[in-house]
């Protein structure tokens, strides 16, 4: 198998999907022949033509909207927002409009699409640039929501999400665009709401996302020198979620921590908090559930600042031995 | 020594401030871009060399009291504004002396006590906060106006639409002042806005639009300050578009694959200093020595921000959860 990036996987997905797939198009700010903000588009518009790859105006409502509408309608649009910020102004026809169209009409029609975006802090981009707000829309019936970790992951992920017949937020993030892993070459499918075990253990369970996911693996690594046994566990999807994966886990380790990068408070972490708490994982848990997340403040633009606003390594590392106890 | 033809209040020592708030402007964008090519700063910045004229000229003619809003591609409109490049340029290396103590950047720069209400890294973002504020000044009947900038892609968000209605409607005092400098990032102003000039969509909501030449800083101060004169008489807004061209890439890292070099060197020829020069000299309110001295003054300005930023101590852990609540 050949190695590529997780940004190549995101567009081997699509162009493979686009070629098979007439009512596949992608719709977004700047995604012709400069090929997106963070270079995922680049060579598409060469390939499939300024009418598959629109070049949008900057209207974030707008296409939203337009996406929905043409998605009820018989298309399968792939949307792009330029930064996952600027869902703030698409969540009308996201919130509002695509996910519960189907439901308020009786189950009529249906609106198959996706709004890939780029989420994330560690740029220098500051607090209008670098948000992660997934908890926003897992709070909405009717939207799924994707955040793969691996270049393997968003390509077969993907895939399923252009295949649902559902509104899917997929989430990629900035700082994983580069990573690589084994991909296939041919199209494959991840089903949304399988979790993956990425590292198995025995003392503490880490649930962790996006760019988490490598930082509890590498946590793990450090505490494994200490004879610490950390089971890490990426969800990949939080709408739908795979809870029987994280209980059987839990059961086994009777720990857990939960990292994200999105701000702690009403971050979803507190939702597979209380998922645990409500399940039969409860009776086994040796220590208090430990959350971490962002702080609770705006992304500061100073590079330290933004360091310290997100949980890094050390503590992820430090929030396992307090589940075990130790210093 | 003429008097040229601008606004009363201008006088010929106004116009070598302004000429040399113009080098000033551009030092520091370009000083700003070697830094970021360096790698000495991080996260991205929006230059606007090129554009000088437009906020400089706009500026000129509004007071202290007055209100700006701005965008991501603010550093110009700032310093028009009256700010120190001394706080910019520390605010851009992060350190607690700038403007913002290092917390908001290059796209956040601001300055609320001195009527700078902030760049906006939201495209579109600061449109209806220019409306509000000039809601403040009608309501609380203070005499100033706000001056909104905002560029040609911003006129495509909805935001901008429903606050020139807004605007309209409850006939505020608030200058929009759309600088066209033929792209937002990539798209082409062309392709991305149907009609020929920005400055009609001003009819769909029931007010003046004006086209100027926005790298001409002396058109751009007599087309504003009629539009300020009409906001202060309580006549409401006016939509200023300013045909101008941003010389550098849209941020940090663009191929510029939208735009021909060709096309570049047809608008550097217009460029707003070169020209506001060959005007001072003519009417002989500038001589060539003089010009020089304006220009490294600047230039020393710059050089020594640069100092002040690097000698600046940077924010402590702390400061990470102040100012989130007032
Ligand atoms: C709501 C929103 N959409 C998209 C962006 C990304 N973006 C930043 S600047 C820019 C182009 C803006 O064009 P224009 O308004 O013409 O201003 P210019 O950059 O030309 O000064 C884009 C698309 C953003 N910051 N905010
Ligand atoms: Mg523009």
């Amino acid at each position: 198998m050949r190695e590529i990036t997780y940004l190549e996987a995101v567009r081997e997905a699509m162009s493979q999907e686009m070629r098979k797939n007439d009512d596949v198009f992608i719709l977004g700010e700047d995604i012709g022949v400069y090929g997106g903000a963070f270079g995922v588009t680049r060579g598409m518009i060469e390939e499939f033509g300024p009418e598959r790859v629109r070049n949008t105006p900057i209207s974030e409502s707008g296409i939203a909207g337009a996406a929905v509408g043409s998605a009820l309608t018989g298309m399968r649009p792939i949307l792009e927002l330029q930064f996952s910020d600027f869902i703030t102004i698409a969540l009308d026809q996201i919130a509002n409009q695509a996910a519960k169209v189907r439901y308020m009409y009786g189950g009529k029609g249906k609106v198959p699409m996706v709004l890939r975006t780029p989420s994330g802090s560690g740029t220098g981009a500051a607090a209008q640039h670098s948000q992660s707000l997934e908890a926003w829309v897992a709070h909405v019936p009717g939207l799924k929501v994707v955040q793969p970790s691996t270049a393997y992951d968003v390509k077969g992920l993907l895939k399923a999400a252009m295949d649902d017949d559902n509104p899917v937020i997929f989430y990629e993030h900035k700082l994983l665009y580069k990573s690589k892993s084994d991909v296939p070459e041919e199209q494959y499918s991840i089903p949304l709401g399988q979790a993956d075990v990425k590292r198995e253990g025995t003392d503490t369970t880490i649930v962790a996302t996006a760019i988490m996911v490598q930082r509890a693996l590498e946590a793990a690594d450090e505490l494994e020198k200490e004879g610490i046994s950390v089971e890490v566990i990426d969800p990949r999807t939080l709408v739908p979620l795979d809870e029987e994966t994280i209980i059987k886990s839990v059961s086994k380790t009777g720990r857990l921590v939960v990292v994200h990068e999105a701000v702690k408070r009403g971050g979803y972490g507190g939702e597979i908090a209380s998922m645990i708490a409500e399940s039969a994982a409860f009776d086994y848990l040796d220590a208090p559930i430990k959350r971490l997340g962002g702080a609770e403040s705006p992304i500061p633009y100073n590079p330290e600042l933004e360091k310290a606003h997100v949980p890094q390594v050390p503590d992820i590392v430090k929030a396992v031995k307090e589940t075990l106890n130790r210093k | 020594m003429e008097k040229l033809n601008v606004p009363e209040q201008i006088s010929n020592d106004k116009l070598k401030d302004i000429y040399k708030q113009m080098w000033l402007i551009r030092y520091f964008d370009e000083k700003v871009d070697e830094f970021f090519a360096k790698g000495m700063i991080h996260g991205t910045t929006h230059l606007a060399v090129g554009q000088e004229a437009s906020a400089a000229g706009a500026c000129a003619v509004i007071e202290q009291k007055d209100k700006i809003t701005s965008t991501h591609r603010g550093h110009g409109h700032c310093i028009a504004k009256g700010a120190t490049v001394d706080k910019m340029m520390a605010e851009l290396f992060g350190r607690t002396t700038g403007y913002c103590k290092g917390k908001g950047g290059s796209m956040h720069i601001a300055d609320v006590e001195m009527g700078n209400l902030g760049a906006n890294g939201i495209v579109a973002g600061g449109i209806p906060l220019a409306v509000g504020s000039a809601l403040t000044a009608h309501m609380k009947k203070l005499d100033y106006v706000t001056l909104c900038f905002f560029g040609d892609g911003a006129t495509n968000e909805g935001s901008f639409h429903e606050a020139l209605n807004l605007a309209s409607v409850w006939n505020l005092p608030v200058i929009f002042i759309c600088e066209n400098n033929q792209y937002g990032m990539s798209g082409s102003v062309k392709e991305m806005v149907k009609v020929e000039d920005i400055a009609t969509r001003s009819k769909s909501y029931g007010f003046p639009g004006v086209v100027v030449d926005g790298n001409d800083v002396v058109e751009m101060m007599n087309v504003t300050n009629e539009a300020v004169e009409r906001a202060r008489k309580g006549e409401g807004p006016t939509l200023i578009e300013a045909k101008t061209y941003r010389w550098k890439g849209h941020s940090k890292s663009d191929a510029k694959k939208y735009r021909t070099r060709e096309e570049e060197k047809e608008w550097k020829a217009k460029d707003g200093i070169k020209r506001f020069k060959e005007v001072l000299l003519e009417a002989n309110i500038l001589t060539e020595e003089q010009e020089e001295v304006l220009r490294k003054e600047a230039k020393k300005e710059v050089e020594d921000s640069v100092e002040f930023a690097k000698n600046s101590p940077m924010p402590g852990k702390e400061e990470l959860l102040t100012d989130v609540y007032a």
